[in-house]
């Protein structure tokens, strides 16, 4: 067996934290710790970078695959990558060190207990997306909630406790149902590994009730409307490294989960449901977006701006088409880079103002213009303007959308007008106008950490706008097998 | 050579950009201006080569999106049409950022500004060159961006951003027909690539499609949602909103985005799917009709404004009603010639506009002006040659461009043709009208200017009246010496395979009285004009106050923007709170989570009541329960 590079990117933050939990606290900042976490991140992020150079791009099959044997006859540890999963384990190991450099002005007491919540989250999520094993993957995927729940909870706003229980109640109460789903798939066929399961198969009269146990918590955690209402009040509550970890990558586990077992494991119900998800794919898009239109709190507005775009992702998985999914999978990378650069753009105003309210702002580009800049840019890149990430994944899933059914394509796009209507207002009220409140005056422009998480950010969101080649690449082979592969499992039943 | 065309205003934009602050106000000028007028140059020589030696090439740059049978380049196609638009683009372009340097010569932000012209410039030709529908969008989408940068720039003001929103936004709805359209193309054809898709227009003239339980023709389909996009970027009636209010942006923005290039985006992209737009008289006859329409309703409403550049916007508007209506009577060839002939006398009359604003110290309500023609000799005399262009006075530009669309629509022969051509002789003269009033309220009368000075009002530095003197000749001469190749018999040697005609356009003449009603009226437009506008000026007053309603009608732009406020703004912020007061938080949470954990609590506050800790209410419990089982014992 070769080195077990995906295990050692799974347990190196883990490492890291035991590290930092044997190091003594200290009031203010705590530069050492912050430098622990942050070179733990960077080094799993050099790994993740290697897998991807590694990475064969022409087959489908799961690699870097380990096997051990955990509960003889039941569990095994399995993980392993292909195309889909490979995208979602860089974003985590990208973001997380952005995050870690950003916490600086966010966190005020206790940051090495925060580090160490971001890196056993970032140990976790790297797990779900590399289990292979369904009740690996829901250890993961449950533990994850943990250090969220611990980053609002104590690291949170005013209203923070209510926040974070809704937030644990909300998820949990899917995910019981996922695991009463994963034993019933036990005792049905004797295994739980997923590869294994692929082969098998499923049989179709169990497929209706595990496919909606797994869809009430995936709803959730996407999350789909109705079950959304838990997310602007924990992006609200959350500090901005939380708001940034919980966009960009616990939003994802759900329609990562959407592909790999909804999609794989039931897909005569995945058909059947199809209906289901389109209409509240598109409530999410067009109802949400509307919302946001009315907020007055900055971050309650990207996060319903993140519901409606979550939307479009479970609309393009569904369709079953080669673009719509490959426009989810980049949908999902961008959002998790634009609303983790938007949730850091109010982060830096807030940290100076303390205010998330739009009204409090006005006129900001003449007194920051830097950050106005790049403020834009992600704006731009949030209503999916070409050149963008966003648009590729955006008009992707369109495109599929409107091969599968016209009239959920037409409902959807208008979501598009809508998006830009709410997101360039937002710009207008904050940036552009006049310079009325006398305190902005004193505002100082993006210091030189913020400045370089945001162009990291930046950076990617309109390289992959241009040429997003390198990911569809990555992803391709994997995507058109899945749909051959759901093809012929319903055509064989 | 032909990618720096595009490039070079793309590297300017960049350096003054992001390097505008390092390089100085005046370097970032002259660098921009230079690049673009570079790259002027290098599209004329292409035009050059494509009239001479029918050049044609398609470039690909780089891949874009390949994502199972979608396959997208990076292109750069020259064909007899994309050539034409470089050289309307980038020299219109040029002499703007030519003229901008003296017109923002007081402005605290030059590079910025230089520099969203120049990214304007690059992606307009990134839109015209494009070989697909998803990079014309990528084009599309990018300079309405720069477009909302442009009128947006003055951020400060208020009316500029909400212009600037409202121009971003209403295109938005334009490019959702658009973009439901490059859907529907790629799912008939499973291509978007133009070359592809024209070729099997044939084999689905037939097919229909249902929508919603119609039947109907997918081509009609196609041909209406994009044109749904060209009436959004154009500002056809319906989606015209956004364009009199873009006139908050500065007047070369106006000149280069409003007049001369963006907006006559729409009219590319139906001349350009002529191949698909041919197999549908359906959706043509349509083009016609909201072409003609809206040439008919912005006249009406240019008539009464005030504001110097609303009427030149309205006129704009006016005028791109008519490149549709040649284009939806087939005349694809006439409405690119007018779009080549307008982008110079257009351009030419907001630039002119722009030194007069310059001139009063950025007044532009025409009431307080006046009187002036002396002060301003050389804008006064290019204005002149401008309107003349403008409103067909017989050689001049718009003489052959403008009548050529009327003839052709007459000689189409059928009902929406003979009142294509009525309505556009009418609105000629109405054209004709508004266009006098705009020259005599502004240079003739009494000086009405109470804030500044006769004496202070001065003619505009050499810089800004270069540019107008070069585009003046191409409003005199573009007609008469371009009309052989756009629009003469040997036009189908010129377009070769970049438009198609179905059925040979007619080439016979209409009778001669019709030939001359068109240039009669114009001709006697200008007396009327004098005389109503300045030997007798009470008589508009009295007519306007006569007919009350009617003036109303027409000042308020047909109530178009007061009914979309209440329809769609206000509607949707109403519902929008409506959702998200009502829907999420009163029921969602509230039989949600809050329910459900505000009944958990009752609950248990009922339960704890039993543990009161008093024994004898724990006997006394005990004891109602033994009895009532036992009672249960005995009655079984």
């Amino acid at each position: 067996m070769n080195f077990p590079i995906l295990s050692s990117l799974i347990l190196l933050p883990i490492i890291g934290a035991l590290f930092l939990f044997f190091t003594k606290d200290k009031e203010g900042n705590n530069l050492t710790a912050k430098y622990v976490a942050l070179f733990t991140t960077i080094v799993n992020f050099l790994i993740s970078i290697y897998l991807w150079i590694a990475f064969e791009q022409s087959t489908s099959n799961f690699q870097f695959i380990e096997d051990r044997i955990w509960i003889e006859g039941f569990i095994n540890y399995k993980v392993g990558i292909d195309g889909i999963s490979i995208l979602f384990v860089i974003l985590t190991t990208f973001i997380t060190p952005l995050c870690v450099i950003s916490v600086n002005n966010s966190v005020k007491n206790r940051l090495r207990d925060f580090l160490i919540a971001i890196l056993i989250m970032e140990s976790f999520m790297i797990g779900v997306f590399c289990a292979l094993d369904l009740v690996v993957f829901y250890l993961f995927f449950e533990a994850g909630l943990i250090p969220m729940f611990l980053i609002i909870g104590i690291w949170g706003g005013t209203r923070r406790v209510y926040s974070a229980f809704k937030f644990f109640l909300y998820t949990l109460l899917g995910s019981v149902l996922m695991l009463v789903a994963i034993i019933s798939i036990y005792w049905i066929t004797g295994t739980t590994d997923v590869v294994r399961l692929y082969e098998i198969g499923i049989d179709v009269k169990y497929q209706n009730l595990l496919w909606l146990a797994f869809f009430s918590s995936f709803a959730v955690k996407t999350p789909m409307w109705p079950v959304h209402t838990w997310l602007p009040d924990a992006h609200v509550e959350a500090p901005t490294a939380g708001s940034v970890l919980l966009a960009a990558i616990l939003l994802k586990m759900a329609g990562y989960g959407f592909i790999r077992f909804s999609l794989g494991l039931f897909p005569v119900a995945s058909e059947t449901f199809t209906p289901l998800i389109y209409v509240l794919s598109v409530i999410a898009i067009i109802f949400t977006s509307l919302i946001a239109l009315m907020q007055e709190d900055m971050k309650k507005l990207i996060a319903y701006s993140s519901v409606a775009h979550m939307g479009f992702v479970t609309l393009g998985i569904f369709t079953l088409q080669q673009q719509g999914i490959e426009g989810s999978i980049i949908q999902m990378i961008s959002h998790g880079l634009v609303s983790a650069a938007l949730f850091l753009t109010v982060g830096v105003v807030y940290d100076r103002m303390h205010s998330r309210l739009i009204s409090t702002y006005g006129g900001l580009v003449s007194v920051i213009p830097k950050y106005s800049i790049l403020f834009m840019i992600f704006a731009l890149a949030s209503l999916g303007l070409p050149g963008t990430s966003g648009f590729i994944g955006e008009f992707l899933i369109l495109m599929g959308a409107f091969k599968d059914n016209f009239l959920v394509a037409v409902i959807a796009s208008l979501g598009v007008i809508l998006g830009a209507a709410y997101m360039l207002w937002l710009y207008k009220r904050v940036v552009f106008g006049k310079l009325i409140n006398e305190d902005l005056k004193k505002i100082v422009d993006l210091n030189r950490s913020e400045y370089f998480v945001l162009s990291c950010l930046a950076a990617p969101i309109l390289f992959y706008g241009f040429y997003p080649d390198p990911l569809i690449n990555t992803i391709e082979v994997s995507v058109s097998d899945l749909i051959s592969m759901h093809e012929t499992n319903l055509a064989s039943k | 050579m032909e990618l720096s065309i595009i490039f070079l205003p793309l590297i300017a934009s960049i350096i003054s950009g992001f390097f505008g602050r390092y390089i100085g106000d005046r370097n970032s000028e002259i660098l921009t201006s230079a690049l673009v007028s570079i790259s002027a140059l290098l599209s004329i020589h292409v035009l050059y080569q494509v009239i001479v030696n029918q050049y044609e090439e398609n470039i690909v740059i780089a891949t874009w999106i390949n994502s199972g049978s979608l396959d997208v380049n990076w292109s750069m196609l020259i064909d007899p049409l994309s050539a034409v638009m470089l050289v309307v683009v980038t020299s219109v372009s040029a002499l703007v950022h030519i003229y901008s340097i003296g017109y923002m010569s007081h402005d605290p932000h030059k590079p910025r500004f230089m520099a969203y012209l120049s990214l304007f410039t690059f992606a307009m030709l990134m839109l015209v060159t494009s070989d697909n529908f998803i990079q014309l969008f990528f084009g599309w989408e990018g300079v309405g961006l720069c477009s909302y940068f442009l009128i947006g720039f003055w951020f400060k003001k208020e009316s500029a951003n909400a212009a600037a929103i409202k121009a971003f936004v209403v295109n938005r709805v334009g490019d959702f027909g658009f973009a439901l359209g490059i859907f529907l193309i790629f799912y008939l054809f499973g291509t978007v690539n133009y070359s592809e898709v024209f070729q099997q227009i044939p084999t689905v003239v037939d097919k229909n499609l249902s929508f919603l339980g119609f039947e109907v023709k997918a081509i009609d389909l196609v041909c209406l949602l994009l044109f749904i996009g060209a009436m959004g970027k154009s500002a056809q009636i319906l989606l015209h909103t956004w364009l009199p209010d873009a006139m908050e942006g500065p007047t070369p923005v106006s000149a280069l985005i409003h007049a001369a290039t963006m907006v006559t985006a729409g009219v590319f992209l139906v001349v350009r799917c002529s191949p698909i737009y041919e197999y549908s008289p359906l959706i043509l006859n349509f083009i016609t009709i909201v072409g003609m329409t809206t040439a008919f309703f912005a006249a009406t409403v240019a008539l009464v404004q005030t504001d110097i550049k609303k009427i030149i916007a309205y006129s704009t508007c006016s005028q791109l009603g008519y490149m549709f209506f040649a284009a939806g009577v087939g005349a694809y060839n006439v409405a690119m010639f007018h779009l080549f002939t307008h982008a110079f006398f257009k351009a030419l009359l907001f630039l002119g506009s722009g030194s007069v604003i310059h001139a009063f110290k950025d007044e532009q309500n025409i009431n307080n002006m006046g009187g002036v023609w002396k002060k301003l000799p050389y804008t006064y005399v290019l204005m002149i040659i401008g309107t003349l262009a403008l409103t067909g006075f017989p050689f001049l530009s718009g003489f052959y461009s403008k009548d050529a669309i009327i003839e052709f629509a007459y000689l189409k022969g059928n009902t929406t043709g003979y009142y294509a051509a009525g309505v556009g002789i009418i609105t000629a003269f109405l054209t004709s009208i508004y266009s006098w009033r705009l020259i005599f309220k502004t240079f003739h009368g009494e000086y009405n200017n109470k804030n500044i000075k006769i004496e202070e009002t001065h003619e505009s530095p050499i810089v800004m009246l270069l540019p107008l003197f070069i585009l003046s000749i191409g409003a005199v001469f573009a007609g008469f010496l371009f009309k052989d190749l756009f629009i003469g018999h040997s036009d189908n040697i010129f377009w070769a395979e970049s438009i198609k005609f179905l059925n040979p356009l007619s080439t016979e003449h209409p009778p001669l009285w019709f030939l001359l009603l068109t240039p009669c009226l114009v001709l006697l437009s200008i007396p009327i004009a004098y005389y109503l506008f300045v030997r007798n000026k009470n008589l508009p007053n009295d007519i306007a106050s006569i007919n009350k309603p009617l003036y109303n009608f027409l000042v308020n732009k047909w109530y178009f923007d007061e009914l979309y406020e209440v329809l769609f703004i206000k509607s949707s912020k109403k519902i929008g709170l409506f959702l998200w007061k009502f829907c999420d938080g009163t029921i969602i949470d509230g039989f949600g989570p809050d329910g459900i954990s505000s009944f958990i609590k009752k609950c248990s506050i009922k339960a704890s009541k039993f543990q009161s800790g008093f024994i004898y209410q724990y006997a006394f419990i005990m004891l109602v329960g033994f009895s009532a089982f036992l009672t249960f014992l005995i009655v079984k």
